[in-house]
């Protein structure tokens, strides 16, 4: 019965977004980002990838149902060298000849309030998957929203870094990963 | 006694000599590797190395400038004074050019510079590649000049020592190998 109620109270709040009864699909690529932050010798370096796709449906009115996918091309990684770009795309790291894409599938959607989710999922590199928990905000304008967020997963988990790079002493453990996705409504 | 350089003007030289040596060395071996985490390591050990000289040179500068160096022999024609002190003039500019240069690649590059991993040094510059590999050219092309005006230097140290025979030489030497 609480629950119930405080999702009906949830769905007021949210009355004002959904009064224009929108749901956003359209994935602007051009206008989405993915970035990536770690530690090279305790200097933060960042590096982001050129090419992903997503799909995404985001109701204001239920949020909760939201789903996205969310693939990235590994080849397009961009670490700011040339040099970095083709060794992070081979066997050692990413793999990208056997392993092409990263992607992420969204199971369920929690709000925090306010316009802030988390979204729960499972993240798939280099043929391994984790689960990872994903805070996510959105803000509307006109027939956009944008969601923005960021978290943190541990290169380890996917064997990304094997062999003489898979110490923490020069390139560390944790990679902080930010997106934006905007997707427009129809 | 006058005409020799002070102690500390005479280490700083020779410290210098011995640090630019190595960084020359490592700087060219260095961007030959292939990409490892040694590589990567190398490659902030000569940055924090870099920082570490521009920080020298400063100290040597003002030292310079509150301790008045022995004068040029007066049997030395104007012209080669003038020449000297241009060498001189040049090995300081280089001194100095040469880390900014590789700082403001870094920054150009999106490495930034972290002095031994603890002291963040600013990024004057945000991340360009076309900037990055701008001021790449720079920072080699600086070391390659700095390499014929020490050799410059070396070779006009020679030739007042063997031909000449005055005291350029022996008054950055220490004291003891003087000879009289």
């Amino acid at each position: 019965m609480k629950r119930i109620l405080s999702t009906l109270a949830l769905a007021v709040a949210l009355l004002p977004l959904s009064a224009q009864a929108i749901e956003y699909t359209q994935v602007q690529a051009a206008k989405s980002s993915v970035v990536f932050t770690y530690q090279q010798m305790g200097v933060a370096v960042d590096g982001h990838f050129r090419k992903f796709s997503s799909q995404l449906s985001f109701d204001p009115a239920k949020p909760t149902a939201a789903r996205v996918s969310f693939d990235v091309e590994l080849a397009s990684v961009d670490t700011g060298a040339p040099e970095g770009d083709s060794e992070v795309a081979g066997k050692p790291w990413f793999n990208t000849s056997a392993f092409p894409v990263a992607r992420f599938v969204s199971g369920g959607v929690k709000a925090l309030g306010g316009n802030r989710y988390e979204v729960a999922g499972k993240l798939t590199i280099k043929g391994r998957t984790q689960d990872v928990v994903v805070p996510a905000t959105v803000t509307t304008q006109g027939n956009t929203a944008i969601f923005d967020g960021a978290f943190t997963i541990r290169r380890a988990d996917f064997s990304i870094g094997e062999g003489s790079w898979a110490k923490f002493d020069i390139v560390a453990n944790d990679v902080r990963i930010k997106f934006r996705i905007a997707a427009t409504g129809k | 006694m006058k005409n020799h350089y002070t102690a500390t003007a005479k280490a700083l030289h020779w410290l210098m000599a011995l640090m630019l040596f190595a960084m020359l060395a490592l700087g060219f071996y260095m961007q030959g590797l292939p990409l490892s985490p040694e590589k990567l390591q190398l490659y902030s050990w000569h940055k924090w190395a870099g920082v570490t000289i521009f920080l020298l040179v400063l100290f040597r500068l003002a030292w310079r400038f509150t301790h008045r160096p022995p004068a040029l022999p007066a049997s030395m024609p104007k012209l080669m004074q003038l020449a000297a002190h241009a060498g001189h003039l040049a090995l300081y500019g280089l001194m100095l050019a040469i880390p900014l240069s590789g700082w403001l690649m870094s920054s150009a590059k999106g490495f930034q510079t972290v002095w031994f991993g603890v002291l963040p040094l600013p990024d004057l510059l945000t991340k360009d590649k076309a900037l990055g590999d701008l001021l790449q050219t720079v920072h080699v092309s600086l070391n390659l000049l700095l390499l014929v005006v020490v050799a410059g230097h070396v070779g006009a140290a020679l030739k007042h020592h063997f031909i000449d025979r005055d005291d350029i030489l022996t008054r950055m030497l220490p004291k003891r190998t003087q000879e009289n």
